[in-house]
C-alpha cells in the first residue's frame, strides 16, 4: 500500500447523500480481472451529463472528493476505491462513510476523513463558492484544514489504521507475524466445524 | 458478565486481542469466494509468493456473471468468460473447491452455503460480497469484505477487525399472513434508514422473528447491509437445528448432540446490554414496496408515492425529489396505479425454494399480463431441481413466466439479464439504486408474493388483490 501522510489540494463538491458504490463504479466494470484502468468507470453513468460536478472545469485537478452523508453505501466492491484513486483522488471527506467502503479505503491508502455534519456542510458550501479553496487533510494530526477560511476540524482514525496509512504497511505481513497464535488457535477449533470436500 | 450473541461468537474467534486502538485478530471459519471480487486477490497472493492457508475452509462458486439461459454454450460476453475462467484457474492452482456453472452444487454464494450445511451457528463467515450478512440467520457472524481482505483471509485465514457495536431490533407480535420476511425487513430499513446500523451487528429478536422459517430469517439478515449494518444475526433455535439436520456438511451424527448443546448456549444472555435497541410492532406492517433509489425509501403498497415536501429534513427532501425524477414518478400517485414492464423473482434475498413456492402459489392458474416480462431465477441448482420436482417450473411456464438457470442475474445486471433505460421493474432483490439492474432501469423492491401478483396485473398488487 502507498504511504500517505498529508493530502493538500482542491476539492470536488459532490453534494448528494447515499452515493452508493454502484454509482461510483457500475457493475459492468467489475468484470475486469486487473487492478487498474478503473478511472474511466468512475461515476460513468453520471459523467455522461455535462452538468455533473466532475465535468466542471473549475474543479479540474482536484485531489479531494467532498461527499455527502453515507458515501460508499451498498456493494463491497473495492473497485470503487481503485476507481477514485486512479482518477486522481487521494482523500474523501464525508459526514459518514459506509463501513466496508471505509475499510477498503484504508487498505489502499485513500484517506477517509469523516467530519461532523456541520463541519462537512461548512466545507461543502465554501468549496461551492470558491472551487480554488486549498484544503489539507493531515493523517498525522487527523485534521482537515482550509486556512483561507479559518476552517479546522478533526476526524476519527484508529491508531493502528493511522500508523498503517502513514507507513504504507502491508496488513498481511503484520498478521503473519502472529502465525504461532493462529496455529495455536487452530488446535482449539471445534471438531464438527465444516470443511470443503 | 452477560454477553450478547455477537459478543460470544466474537470472543470465541479472537486469536489475538487488540489493545490501545489496535484491532482484534479474528479467525474465519468459512471463506466463500466468487469470480468478481477474487481475481485481484489471487493476483496479489501470487505476486507475494504466498499460498492459501486453508483451502479446506474456502469454497468457490460462479454466480455474479453467469448467464441464466443457454448455459450449455460458452459465455458470449468475453470479459465475463475470462473472469469465470480466471476463477477456475485460481481454484485449481490453489486447491480450492469450485462449483462451476452447470455443477449440481452451483448457485448464488449465499444460497449454496446454507443449503449444503456449510453455514452453522457460532461460525465466522466472510465473502467479498456485502450480502454475506445472509448467513447470520443461523446465528453466525457473517459479513462482506473487500478484495484486499479477501487476499488477507486467503493468506492467513484471519482478519484484523475492530470490535463492532451491538444493536437489537426487536419485532413483537406476529406478522399478518399477507406479509413476508421481505416486507418485514423493508419496514425495518425504512425505520432505521440507510445508516441506522453503521458500525453495528444487528441482532433481530422478538416473537415475529422467532416465528420466521430459515428462509425468512435469511431474507431478513440478507438486507442488514441496506441499513448500513456490518452484519445481522438471529439466535439459533429448534428451527435452525431442524433446517441443518441431515445436510451434507452438518455435524455428523456422533457429534450432533454436542453441537446442538453448544449452539443453545450461544443466545444472548438475559440482561445482556446492547448499545442500542429499536422495537417494532409486526401487526403494523403491511406489504411494502420501494418508490425511490435507496432501500429505505419505501411505503406500504396501500400508500402513494410521497411528496418530497413532506420530509422535514432538507437532505431527505432533496434525495426524494431526485429519486422521483430518476424513477419517473409523480408525488401522490397510488402505488397500485404504477405499471411495470418487468418482474424479477430471484437474488440472494428471495430465490430459495420457499420464495418460489410462494410465487408459484400466486401464479398458479393465472397468467402474466401481456406486456410484462417475468423472470424467475432460482438461487441454486439444488433449488431449481427441488422446484422442478414439485412442478413449480410448470406452474411458472403456464403462467407465462420465464424459468431460468441459477445465478445473481438481474439483481445486479452483470449478465445479459438487464433493464433498458426507463424500464420499470418489480424485483425481489435487495437494491433499488440508480442503474443497479441496468443503466437507466427503475427498480421497485417487493416480496415474492407481491412480485408474482404484480406480474399478473401489470401494476403493483398484493396477492390478496387477486382474490
Amino acid at each position: 500500500m502507498k504511504a500517505v501522510s498529508v493530502v493538500s489540494g482542491t476539492a470536488v463538491p459532490l453534494d448528494r447523500s447515499d452515493v452508493d458504490t454502484d454509482q461510483i463504479i457500475p457493475s459492468d466494470w467489475l468484470k475486469q480481472v486487473s487492478r487498474t484502468g478503473f478511472e474511466k468507470g468512475l461515476f460513468s453513468e453520471w459523467r455522461d451529463s455535462r452538468d455533473f460536478v466532475l465535468n466542471d472545469e473549475r474543479h479540474a485537478g482536484a485531489i479531494i472528493l467532498l461527499a455527502g452523508a453515507n458515501f460508499g453505501t451498498g456493494s463491497s466492491r473495492e473497485h470503487a476505491v481503485w476507481a477514485l484513486q486512479q482518477y486522481g483522488f487521494d482523500a474523501v471527506i464525508s459526514p459518514r462513510f459506509a463501513d466496508i467502503f471505509r475499510n477498503n479505503c484504508t487498505k489502499n491508502g485513500l484517506v477517509p476523513a469523516q467530519l461532523s455534519t456541520e463541519a462537512a456542510a461548512e466545507l461543502m458550501a465554501a468549496v461551492q463558492t470558491d472551487p480554488s479553496l486549498e484544503i489539507t487533510v493531515d493523517v498525522t494530526r487527523c485534521t482537515v484544514e482550509a486556512p483561507a477560511i479559518g476552517f479546522e476540524a478533526s476526524f476519527p482514525l484508529e491508531a493502528a489504521t493511522q500508523q498503517r496509512l502513514i507507513e504504507g504497511l502491508d496488513d498481511i505481513s503484520m498478521t503473519l507475524s502472529h502465525t504461532q497464535a493462529i496455529n495455536d488457535y487452530e488446535t482449539r477449533r471445534l471438531q464438527w466445524l465444516p470443511t470443503a470436500g | 458478565m452477560p454477553r450478547t450473541l455477537s459478543e460470544k461468537i466474537w470472543d470465541r474467534h479472537t486469536v489475538t486481542r487488540g489493545t490501545d486502538g489496535e484491532p482484534d485478530l479474528l479467525y474465519i471459519d468459512l471463506h466463500l469466494i466468487h469470480e468478481v471480487t477474487s481475481p485481484q486477490a489471487f493476483a496479489g497472493l501470487k505476486l507475494a509468493g504466498r499460498q492459501v492457508r486453508r483451502p479446506d475452509l474456502t469454497i468457490a462458486t460462479e454466480d455474479h456473471n453467469v448467464p441464466t439461459a443457454d448455459t450449455d454454450k460458452p459465455i458470449a460476453d468475453t470479459t465475463s468468460r475470462n473472469q469465470i475462467e480466471t476463477l477456475r484457474r485460481n481454484a485449481k492452482s490453489f486447491g480450492i473447491t469450485n462449483f462451476p456453472m452447470g455443477h449440481d452444487k452451483q448457485g448464488i454464494v449465499h444460497v449454496i452455503g446454507p443449503e449444503q450445511g456449510l453455514t452453522q451457528p457460532g461460525m465466522t463467515i466472510v465473502c467479498g460480497d456485502s450480502h454475506t450478512s445472509t448467513h447470520g440467520a443461523f446465528g453466525a457472524i457473517a459479513f462482506g469484505i473487500g478484495t484486499s481482505e479477501v487476499e488477507h483471509v486467503l493468506a492467513t485465514q484471519t482478519l484484523p477487525q475492530m470490535r463492532p457495536g451491538t444493536m437489537a431490533v426487536t419485532v413483537n407480535e406476529a406478522l399478518s399472513p399477507q406479509c413476508s420476511a421481505k416486507d418485514l425487513i423493508l419496514a425495518i430499513i425504512g425505520q432505521l434508514g440507510t445508516t441506522g446500523g453503521v458500525g453495528s451487528i444487528i441482532e433481530y429478536r422478538g416473537t415475529a422473528i422467532a416465528a420466521l422459517t430459515m428462509e425468512g430469517r435469511m431474507t431478513v439478515c440478507n438486507m442488514s447491509i441496506e441499513a448500513g449494518a456490518k452484519a445481522g444475526l438471529i439466535g439459533p433455535d429448534d428451527t435452525t437445528f431442524q433446517y441443518l439436520s441431515g445436510r451434507e456438511h452438518a455435524p455428523p451424527e456422533e457429534l450432533w448432540q454436542e453441537a446442538v448443546n453448544d449452539w443453545r448456549s450461544l443466545n444472548s444472555d438475559l440482561g445482556a446490554v446492547f448499545d442500542s435497541e429499536v422495537v417494532l410492532d409486526a401487526t403494523e406492517i403491511s406489504p411494502m414496496v420501494t418508490w425511490g433509489t435507496n432501500p429505505a425509501q419505501s411505503v406500504s403498497l396501500n400508500a402513494a408515492v410521497p411528496d418530497p415536501d413532506s420530509f422535514d429534513d432538507p437532505h431527505r427532501r432533496e434525495a426524494a425529489a431526485r429519486a422521483l425524477d430518476y424513477m419517473g414518478l409523480k408525488a401522490d400517485t397510488a402505488m397500485r396505479d404504477i405499471a411495470v414492464d418487468t418482474v424479477f423473482i430471484g437474488s440472494c434475498t428471495n430465490s430459495r425454494i420457499e420464495d418460489l413456492r410462494v410465487a408459484a402459489a400466486v401464479a398458479q392458474g393465472r397468467h402474466a399480463a401481456s406486456n410484462v416480462r417475468t423472470l424467475v431465477v432460482p438461487g441454486s441448482r439444488q433449488v431449481k431441481a427441488q422446484a422442478e420436482a414439485e412442478g413449480l417450473d410448470k406452474i411458472f411456464r403456464d403462467a407465462g413466466f420465464d424459468w431460468r438457470e441459477p445465478g445473481c442475474s438481474m439483481c445486479l445486471a452483470m449478465n445479459p439479464d438487464k433493464l433498458t433505460p426507463g424500464e420499470r421493474a418489480a424485483s425481489t432483490s435487495n437494491r433499488n439504486f440508480e442503474g443497479r439492474q441496468g443503466r437507466g432501469g427503475r427498480t421497485h423492491l417487493v416480496s415474492p408474493a407481491t412480485a408474482a401478483a404484480t406480474a399478473v396485473t401489470g401494476r403493483f398488487a398484493t396477492a390478496s388483490d387477486l382474490q
